[in-house]
């Protein structure tokens, strides 16, 4: 894959949009996840998808060709997700749970009845929206790209721009928040 | 026997054994973190439940059907042969010399009625919407531009000193009424704008590159597409509640 995307990147750099229709159409779907995750909201991640390849485009030229595109976008990706994230603190909306995201031009994943997920109530993900929705931005970024897109810390910081320790720091302050926020629900469950 | 640590136990569910080499050793014979991960365990498969909506097979072709234009529009301008520059300016001056060639005024600044608060706010949102469309626009000439080429922003800087002109008040009442994102929107703006005014009225390419550098770095066009349909959004639930309580 990152092999193929180094040949499409070479092309795309030399202009070839057919090239980097390839890359946006390998690249989208990934990159909404990531986006969804990190905004909360389905109009958001659309936004920021559209944002991150137009930014991307213009800025081809700096990518170096050693490193993943993949990585590379998601960096770009985050930080589009990020300026929507702040707009939306600053403006005291919170982004809508999770749970009420659904736009009708997606599926939420299926829920199979395996007695660990019938107990995990509705009640568990709302807490899990909400306490999403404390962590700070970084603290949601690094959280969502390690547990979700199974980034390495060292991609992590890569991506946001840190040392793979603060990645660390980010990700376990995550953890914590989370562990406090649905300990009460989730312990019980033995 | 040390026990392992919390944030070596979050390491070690991750894979990422650089905290604790030898943790699932330890995991092995100490029943204490053997529990205390379990719990770990518990708590991060149910993170896994965090829905996130699934993008439809053609998620990718729909988003470059939406961007294919805004890049066609970049390299085509880049590419615009010389007649067709020659065509535009005859265009530009038939318009000047038919006497169809005007440039608006500033607009008048809406006062924010201080009786009615809800008035205010909606008349300050309108407002702000407009500004945002307006600056939207002086800003994609720059960003659209070719960046091989100089660039004349004359008409833009005329623009961007009337929309410096026009800020101050939109400002002042966005922090008022707490919306801290307009107002730090505002002044972002503000500072891109007064950049335009006071450069020269012709940019270098070095010059363009390092504007345009500014915008993608701060992300003001988008910042300016976010917020703006958050506010037309607003005027629109704004217009409906109003409309229902007409009827009622």
């Amino acid at each position: 894959m990152e092999q193929n995307d180094r040949a499409f990147v070479t092309k795309a750099r030399s202009g070839d949009k057919d090239a980097f229709r390839t890359l946006v159409e390998r690249h989208a779907r990934v990159l909404f996840r990531l986006a969804f995750r990190m905004t909360g909201n389905a109009e958001d991640a659309e936004d920021v998808v559209q944002e991150s390849f137009l930014r991307a485009w213009c800025q081809l030229d700096r990518f170096d060709e050693r490193a993943s595109f993949g990585t590379w976008m998601y960096r770009i990706a985050t930080n589009c997700a990020l300026d929507v994230v702040r707009l939306r603190k600053r403006r005291n909306q919170t982004p809508p749970a999770a749970d009420d995201a659904g736009d009708g031009m997606a599926e939420l994943p299926s829920m199979e009845p395996s007695p660990e997920r019938m107990a995990l109530s509705g009640e568990v993900r709302r807490r899990l929206a909400a306490a999403m929705n404390q962590l700070s931005e970084t603290e949601r970024a690094a959280f969502v790209l390690r547990h979700f897109e199974g980034l390495r810390l060292e991609e992590i910081g890569q991506v946001l721009e840190c040392q793979p320790g603060a990645a660390k720091h980010s990700v376990f302050r995550a953890v914590q928040k989370l562990r406090r926020a649905l300990e009460p629900i989730v312990s019980p469950l033995r | 026997m040390n026990h392992l640590n919390e944030e070596q136990l979050v390491l070690h569910y991750y894979g990422e054994e650089s905290g604790a080499p030898d943790a699932a050793g330890h995991l092995e014979a100490c029943g204490a973190c053997r529990q205390a991960y379990a719990s770990l365990e518990r708590l991060l498969r149910a993170a896994d439940d965090l829905p996130a909506p699934e993008p439809a097979e053609d998620f990718g072709a729909r988003i470059w059907q939406r961007i294919a234009p805004r890049l066609a529009a970049r390299r085509t301008f880049a590419a615009a042969p010389v007649w067709r520059w020659a065509a535009a300016a005859g265009v530009l001056l038939a318009a000047l010399l038919a006497g169809q060639f005007y440039y608006p005024r500033p607009r008048p600044v809406p006062t924010v009625g201080a009786a009615d608060p809800q008035a205010g706010e909606r008349v300050l949102r309108l407002a702000v919407s407009d500004y945002l469309d307006r600056s939207q626009m002086v800003l994609a000439e720059v960003a659209n531009a070719d960046p091989q080429r100089s660039l004349d922003i004359f008409f833009e800087q005329k623009r961007a000193a009337d929309l410096v002109v026009e800020s101050r008040l939109y400002r002042q009442t966005a922090l008022r009424t707490g919306d801290a994102a307009v107002a730090g929107l505002l002044d972002d703006l503000d500072r891109v704008m007064l950049e335009i005014t006071h450069g020269p009225a012709r940019l270098t390419p070095a010059e363009l590159a390092r504007l345009r550098d500014r915008l993608d770095r701060e992300g003001i066009l988008f910042k300016i597409r976010v917020l703006g349909a958050d506010m037309r959004a607003e005027q629109a639930a704004a217009a409906r509640a109003s409309s229902a309580e007409r009827k009622s």
